[in-house]
This record gives C-alpha cells, sequence and structure tokens, in this order.
C-alpha cells in the first residue's frame, strides 16, 4: 500500500519532487494538462486518479510510459528475464551488445567490440571506466561471473553450457569464450539479450535466490537507477555517474521515467490524448483513427501505422487428422483472406505477412525465389482443387469435406478469450475455411485453458505469435520446428511438428555465421522446407504497439528518419531501441 | 455453557477444516499452470532452458511434490503464517499481499455492516409505529434490497461519479498522492471510499429496515404486548419490549449475512476498482496465482467464520432464554 523508497537518498530526493509537485500544481493549477473537450475518454473509469498521476513529476523533465507492466512491479531482479519492473533490462541493467531491428546491426554497448578469434573461441573487449551505480567497476569479472550463472540450470541462460566450453577473463577488459559447439547465431542473441549483473552483489546469493530474490535495490550500470514504487507505478531517476556520458557522450533528456501500470485501455487512450502519457505500448485498437486526425502518433502516418514485432501463425495440431497431411494444411492456407483480417480485426494496424514467416525486418533475408515457388496466396478455388485431388471430398452433401476415409472433419480453431482481435480474425478464419469446405469452428476459452491445451497439444488449431522479432531469423525456424517433442510443449513446435530433416537444417543455421553463403544457403533451405512443409501458417504481423504524444516530448521514431528506433519499452525490447527512443527525445519547446 | 462453547467450537473447528480444504483444492481445479506461464515468458529464445526453468519453478512453490504431499505441506505451512509466493508478484509473499489489500476491505465491510445494521434496525422501529414512513420505507426499502450488489453499484458510479462528478469512480486513493498519514491522503482517501461503501450499506439497510419493521409489528401484537397495554403500560415501554425481542431473529439474520455482504464487497471492489480482497482474487484468477488466490479466500473464510463465532457468543448474552436454558440443543 505504501511506497516504498529504498536508500536514504531516495526518501529525500523524493521528498523535494512531491513539494515540487505540489508547488507546480499550485501554480498550474492542477498538474498535467487538463482533458480537453475533445478528448472522449477523459470520463473513462480511473481517469481522473490516473490524471493526477501526471501531476506529481515535474512534467517537463519526466517521460510518461505504460504498456508494459500489467501489475504492481514486484521484482527488480534481471536473471529470471521476466516478471521485472518496466526497463530492468536496458535502462538499468545493461547487455554487452545492442541489437537494433531496423539496422540488423549489433552495435557494441558494455563491450567496446568482439570477435570470433577461431573456430570457437570469442575474444570480448568491455569498455574502460565503465561504473556500477553504487562506484564499483564493472570489468571483465563481472561478465565471466554472468556467464557462469548459466550453470546453475533454472536460470534462463543455462542452455549455454551444452555448447559453451568456458569463459576466462584474460585481463580486466577481455573475455575470452571457448565453444565446444559454436552456434554463431544463438551467441549474437546472447550477447544483447543476457544483462550483466554485478558479481560484488549477486555472487552472495544461493543458487535457489537467482531467480527469487526480488532484489529490491537495484545496483545496474544503466542511465537509470530505482527512484520509486508504487502499487501503480514505476520511478526511475537519471543516473548522472552513468558511463555512456562520458565515454560515448550520450545525455539522458528527461530525469524521471514514470512507468504507468495498465489498467484498461480506455484509460491509456484518456492519458494518451490528454497530455498525461508521452509513449503507450498497449495495443489501441481504432488507434488508427486517431492518427488520422493528428491526436497521437505512430511510427508510419499511414498504415501499417506501427513496426512489425512478431508473426501470427496459425498452428495445426499435427498429431491429429487431418492437420497431419501436408496437402490440407496447404489447402488451409489459400482457404484463408488475411487481408480481410488485417481490415475488419485490426483496421489496418496489421499488414499480411510472408510466406516464410519473418518479419519483415528480416526483409533481406527472404528467398523470393522460394516464395514466388512455394508460397501462397488466399485462392479458395486453389484450395477446394488441392482438397480434391488429396481425396477430401463432400461425400455427405453437408457442404465441408470428408477425410479421404470418409471422415467428418470438424475442426476448433481457439484463440484467448478478451482477446478481441484475435477472437476476430478467428471468426474470419473460420469463416473463410468453412466458405472452401473446411469446417472450422471459433472457439474462445479462458486463456489459462488455452495454455494448458497449447501446451499439451490438446487442441486442433490455434493462432500464436510467440516468436517475436531479434537479431537473427534462426528463432523464428527453431520456434516453428523446435525438436524434441516432449509431453509438454512450452517454447515452440506448439503443433508437434516431427520432422528430423528439418531440425537438422535449423540446427546447420545456428550453426552458421551471418552474412557467409552458407547462411544465405541454410537459411533459403530452411524457408523452401517451411513453405512446402507448412508445420504452421504465418497469417499477419502483431505490431511494436507504440503511439506518441508529441506535446511534452518530440522527435519520437518515425519512418525514414535517421535515427528512428523500435519505439517500445517491452522486456527485451529495450536493448532494441527502447533505450536510444529515449535518448532521441527532445523536450518540446 | 461450556457444552454450548465446546459443541460452537467443535462445529466451527471442521467447518474450517472443510473450508480450508476446499481452498486449497479449487485454484488446482482451475485450468492452466502459472508456472508454464512465469516460464514461457521468459525463455522463449531459448526453449532448451525451459524445462530446467519450470523444474525450478515447480520446486520453489511446492508443485513437484505428490498432491497429498502438497496438501499437508500447505497445512503445515498456515500453521506458521506462511501462506506461499504469489505467481503473479512473483517473489512478493502472499501474506504481504493480502495484508496491504485487508484494510481496504474491513475499510468498506465493517461500517457498512455496522451502520447498515444500526440505522436499518431503527428506520424500520419507526416504520412500524408511523403510517408515513411506512408507506416509504417499505416500498424503498424492498426496492434496494432486491439489487444486485454489482448493478447498484454501477448505478451509484454513474450517478454520482460520472454525471455529477461528486465522487471519484476508481481507485482506493488518488495515483497522484503519495501514501502518507497526511490530512490531504486521509481525506482523498475517504472520498474514494464513499461509494463502495455506500453500495454495500444501501443494499444492506433495506433488509434491515423491512426485517424490523415486520418483526415489530408482529411484536407489538403478540399476547404480552396486549396483556402489558391491558395493564395499562406504558406505549413506550411495551416498544422497547417489542423492540428487544424483535432485535434477537435480527442478529441470527446478521450472523448470515455476513457471506452475502462479503461476496458483495468483493463483487463492489470489482466495479470500483477498489484495491481489496475482491480486486486481489480477481487478478489472481486472471494470473492463475493459485497461491494468491488461496492466502485471499483463506481470509475471507477466517473472517466469515470468526464473525459468525463472535455472533454466536453475543447471541448467548443477549437473549436470556438460551442462557437459562442452555443444553446445547440451540446449537
Amino acid at each position: 500500500m505504501f511506497l516504498r523508497q529504498t536508500r536514504s537518498r531516495g526518501v529525500v530526493a523524493l521528498a523535494a519532487v512531491s513539494v515540487a509537485g505540489v508547488l507546480l500544481a499550485g501554480c498550474s493549477g492542477g498538474g498535467g494538462s487538463a482533458p480537453t473537450t475533445s478528448n472522449p475518454y477523459a470520463s473513462a473509469e480511473g481517469m481522473d486518479a490516473a490524471q493526477e498521476l501526471v501531476g506529481e513529476y515535474p512534467r517537463e523533465e519526466t517521460v510518461f510510459t505504460s504498456g508494459t507492466q500489467w501489475g504492481p512491479p514486484s521484482s527488480w531482479n534481471p536473471i529470471p528475464g521476466a516478471g521485472g519492473a518496466t526497463g530492468l533490462g536496458g535502462l538499468v541493467y545493461e547487455p554487452l551488445f545492442q541489437f537494433d531491428p531496423i539496422s540488423l546491426e549489433l552495435t557494441p554497448w558494455l563491450a567496446e567490440g568482439g570477435e570470433w578469434t577461431g573456430d570457437d573461441t570469442y575474444e570480448l573487449t568491455l569498455r574502460e571506466g565503465l561504473t556500477w551505480q553504487d562506484g564499483e567497476t564493472l570489468d571483465a569479472d563481472d561478465v565471466v561471473f554472468t556467464a557462469e550463472l548459466g550453470q546453475v540450470d533454472a536460470v534462463p541462460w543455462s542452455n549455454l553450457w551444452t555448447w559453451l566450453d568456458s569463459v576466462e577473463a584474460t585481463d580486466d577488459t577481455t573475455v575470452t569464450f571457448t565453444f565446444s559447439d559454436p552456434r554463431y547465431q544463438e551467441w549474437d542473441n546472447w550477447l544483447y539479450t543476457t544483462m550483466i549483473v554485478p558479481e560484488h552483489v549477486m555472487g552472495d546469493w544461493s543458487d535457489d535466490e537467482l531467480l527469487s530474490n526480488p532484489n529490491e535495490d537495484p545496483v545496474g550500470s544503466g542511465a537509470f537507477k530505482f527512484s520509486a514504487v508504487g502499487q501503480d507505478r514505476m520511478v526511475w531517476e537519471r543516473n548522472d555517474d552513468w558511463w555512456a556520458r562520458s565515454e560515448l557522450g550520450l545525455e539522458m533528456p528527461m530525469k524521471y521515467i514514470v512507468d504507468v501500470v495498465n489498467t484498461s485501455n480506455e484509460v491509456a487512450l484518456g492519458l494518451m490524448l490528454s497530455g498525461g502519457l508521452d509513449l503507450s505500448n498497449n495495443f489501441l485498437p481504432g488507434v488508427n483513427q486517431l492518427v488520422d486526425t493528428g491526436q497521437v502518433t505512430t511510427y508510419y502516418d499511414g498504415e501499417p501505422y506501427m513496426l512489425a514485432a512478431a508473426s501470427a501463425n496459425l498452428i495445426p495440431n499435427h498429431t491429429r487428422a487431418p492437420m497431419d497431411d501436408v496437402a490440407f494444411r496447404q489447402a488451409l492456407a489459400r482457404s484463408v483472406d488475411v487481408e480481410k483480417i488485417v481490415t475488419n480485426a485490426y483496421g489496418g494496424l496489421v499488414q499480411k505477412a510472408h510466406p516464410s514467416g519473418l518479419v519483415p525486418a528480416f526483409e533481406e533475408y527472404y528467398d523470393e525465389g522460394v516464395a514466388a515457388e512455394h508460397g501462397w496466396t488466399f485462392d479458395a478455388d486453389e484450395a477446394a482443387s488441392i482438397l480434391a485431388d488429396a481425396g477430401y471430398e463432400d461425400t455427405d452433401g453437408d457442404g465441408f469435406v470428408e477425410t479421404p476415409d470418409g471422415e467428418a472433419i470438424d475442426l476448433k480453431l481457439i484463440v484467448p478469450a478478451g482477446w478481441t482481435d484475435w477472437m476476430e480474425a478467428a471468426r474470419v478464419i473460420a469463416e473463410d475455411a468453412s466458405a472452401a469446405g473446411i469446417k472450422v469452428t471459433a472457439d474462445f476459452p479462458d486463456a489459462g485453458a488455452l495454455d494448458d491445451a497449447r501446451a499439451t497439444g490438446d487442441f486442433d488449431l490455434l493462432i500464436n505469435g510467440n516468436a517475436g522479432v531479434s537479431n537473427t531469423p534462426w528463432t523464428y525456424y527453431n520456434y516453428a520446428f523446435y525438436q524434441p517433442i516432449q509431453e509438454q510443449m512450452l517454447a515452440g513446435n506448439f503443433g508437434r511438428y516431427e520432422d528430423k530433416e528439418a531440425w537438422e537444417l535449423v540446427q546447420t543455421l545456428s550453426r552458421t555465421e551471418n552474412g557467409t553463403p552458407e547462411f544465405t544457403e541454410a537459411l533459403s533451405a530452411v524457408q523452401e522446407k517451411f513453405m512446402t512443409d507448412l508445420p504452421m501458417i504465418p497469417l499477419w504481423y502483431n505490431g511494436a504497439w507504440a503511439q506518441y504524444n508529441e506535446s511534452q516530448w518530440t522527435n519520437w521514431p518515425k519512418e525514414g528518419r535517421q535515427d528512428a528506433y523500435f519505439p517500445v519499452l517491452w522486456n527485451g525490447y529495450v536493448q532494441m531501441g527502447g533505450l536510444n527512443t529515449l535518448l532521441a527525445l527532445e523536450p518540446a519547446s | 455453557m461450556r457444552g454450548y462453547l465446546a459443541r460452537k467450537t467443535l462445529v466451527y473447528g471442521l467447518t474450517f477444516v472443510a473450508a480450508v480444504t476446499l481452498n486449497w483444492l479449487i485454484p488446482r481445479l482451475m485450468p492452466g499452470d502459472p508456472v508454464q506461464r512465469m516460464v514461457a515468458r521468459a525463455a522463449v529464445q531459448h526453449p532448451e532452458t525451459i524445462a530446467s526453468m519450470a523444474a525450478y519453478y515447480e520446486r520453489t512453490f511446492g508443485l513437484d511434490l505428490p498432491v497429498w504431499q502438497q496438501y499437508l505441506n500447505y497445512w503445515a505451512a498456515l500453521f506458521r503464517g506462511d501462506l506461499g509466493t504469489s505467481v503473479w508478484l512473483f517473489p512478493t509473499p502472499v501474506s504481504q499481499v493480502v495484508l496491504e489489500a485487508v484494510p481496504y476491505t474491513l475499510g468498506i465491510m465493517i461500517p457498512a455492516i455496522v451502520l447498515s445494521f444500526v440505522v436499518g434496525n431503527t428506520v424500520g422501529a419507526m416504520a412500524a409505529r408511523s403510517r408515513w414512513l411506512d408507506n416509504v420505507a417499505l416500498p424503498v426499502g424492498y426496492l434496494i434490497t432486491a439489487m444486485p450488489y454489482m448493478w447498484l453499484a454501477i448505478l451509484l458510479a454513474w450517478g454520482l461519479g460520472v454525471a455529477l462528478g461528486w465522487f471519484p469512480v476508481a481507485g482506493g486513493y488518488d495515483f497522484g498522492l503519495v501514501p502518507q498519514w497526511s490530512w490531504t491522503f486521509v481525506a482523498d482517501l475517504l472520498h474514494h471510499w464513499v461509494l463502495p461503501f455506500l453500495s454495500l450499506f444501501l443494499v444492506a439497510l433495506g433488509g434491515w429496515a423491512i426485517g424490523m419493521r415486520n418483526l415489530i409489528i408482529y411484536e407489538l401484537e403478540s399476547d404480552y404486548a396486549n396483556y402489558l397495554s391491558a395493564l395499562g403500560a406504558p406505549r413506550r415501554l411495551v416498544r422497547r419490549y417489542a423492540f428487544r425481542n424483535a432485535m434477537l431473529p435480527q442478529i441470527t439474520g446478521l450472523a448470515l449475512q455476513l457471506g452475502t455482504v462479503l461476496g458483495g464487497a468483493l463483487v463492489t471492489e470489482i466495479v470500483f476498482g477498489y484495491p481489496g480482497l475482491g480486486k486481489l482474487v480477481l487478478s489472481a484468477i486472471q494470473n492463475q496465482d493459485f497461491f494468491l488466490l488461496q492466502g485471499t479466500l483463506l481470509f475471507v473464510v477466517i473472517g466469515v467464520l470468526v464473525a459468525n463465532f463472535v455472533i454466536d457468543i453475543v447471541y448467548v448474552l443477549v437473549d436470556p432464554r438460551t442462557r437459562t436454558g442452555l443444553t446445547g440443543a440451540t446449537a
């Protein structure tokens, strides 16, 4: 219930801020801008309360964000990789590299650089002058410590040690990694997804604590440090001793970042329109109309408005007939008019997926030759003829085909109840498939029941978009083809597609270095396998939902700008553009 | 008296065991797996690590043990005051999350119960001897007592919150304030308290008023009242006797009502986004947080049982007949 502050200086700072906030409120008569009459959400439930939040910190020095946190912040421990307060990874703790999904470049961050010095040795050089927020030096030992945490089973990067042999700090700023099985693609991924943690703090933790210590007094190396937390917010304060100020000449333009816990779309929209929120990373249905009337802005001025973050895939259960038949899957893919989903369910906020399933960030990896030969588009007639050729016929005259064995087909497509956009999409798919003669009904179980069904393989069809944008197309194909099939499939291959050859192709991809001809070759082979066998059917791209209000802060990422980044603060996206987005902001005069 | 208490204690003890068992069982019958959710969030990039992470969390939550052992551990932890760790707000202990919410729920419930009981009985007693008041109180009472909590809450939120703008419609206190013991904060807390309180208070009020009115009329027409009148006792005295007799069924009613009011409080909190136990129950269900759900419901169960027990004792004190004729038969 009560605001918790760590460290005594935090208390003083906060008290000062509260006083400033009160004074400011006194002067401006309310603090924050009052809702204008044109704001239809001004009366949304919780709006008044949410409005007031804006008055507490000096508005011109604070960036208000929302859309990431769905419950009171409860953990500041970067090791579990999820569940931490918004921005913990990236703003407070930092990775060795940053990755920009627009330019597809890996940029050294804590590292000054790194290179493969042999087939299985990688030498990493750290920057000089790196410090933790408590004044200690961040050196090679911290990197070794972080990597070696993976030797504890429960740590999310424990699989690193199935292909990494040893880590050694050669001197204060050099770390040598020796691999038993160098997986280049996965390694690059590790370099920017893993937060370097301080050995002098976490070295004392027991193995069990590594995941369950809330780490209420986080000591990171990043641009922001803990300021205050409430049930409804996380407040970060600029770290004026940030190493990047002197090393890279970077200045964070805002003193505070206040991340507001999500309540409802109405509150988020209301805050957005009244200028109480600078950046919202929520999916806000109908936001396209607000962009068109100039009330908020997004990355693109027109469709699809948002950058693509992940592909939403139709996943057939390969352990059930007729989904185990590739001809059936091919027909199903051709029976769905994705453009209708884009228009009806999203109002143009998303775009149709490429047949390779890869997000547009990976456009340069698309093998258009393969796509032209094996790709598909909406074509109900072609779907019907594929079905007919494969022996699917409507023998009982009910308008729907039966399997070649004469069994009736009656499939259920499940998406979580309450995900209105996906529910609408599922209705469109069911309608289109049924029109092509495949009986599909949309069903909306509770999200928990759906998780169960997905993990245990107790479903016919479902939609999933868990594999997001990353440094390598390997992540997507690893997600699509992942082997072995286990009792519970939790991270990929929910459809339980089994194919040794495909999995070997994916593993080859993982062991090939970016930019080499072998890489292009391996990638083409995987794409061909993907399109011909269709373990799943990519439909559309879920967006990197981000809408800005430019009344307080300008220079938000937009298409065509030099410094355009992924404007998202979701877990894992801060080092993929969120931090750079914040760095580039300028106060509106 | 001792026999009565012993019997009551036994009944309450058994109820407690049954309630706690159900409380443990029900979240486990819900679809979904909290561990799976936690892990899937963290390890999408590294499917290979999922199994070991899941094993770790299952161990942390004690879900890797056989079911009977989980059940026994649950009881053991309960007696240590340990309600487990929240999944949704990992790694915050459930007891901490619940204790932060309890004051809000009690804050609207206790005043609503006490005030509605006092005011309702007074109004009912007065209505029984005033035709004018009776004509007003009876229909109004029927109307509000028949309203579902949720519906009345929505009406109040719309009427007094949105349309008239007198009260805030959501939250326990203003987001702009730092919780502290200052006048501004307490005033704001009260301001947010009014609507949730009012919706509970009003629904309960009607029931008490109607009940009391009917009981008083019944008592005033009973033989002892007629006899007293015939003896020439003043009307005030007769009414006082009638009132005291009419109170007894009302106290029984209070015990029965507690559960309903509590259920109402949970729904009301959800409508007003009030940060009490009701909102926790909803969040716990939405996030498949077994332990939080268990912990919250446990508080509810204990609350209802304790309150009923207290009322049973009070009943003995206020009704001399129970005291003199105590053989345990009334239990």
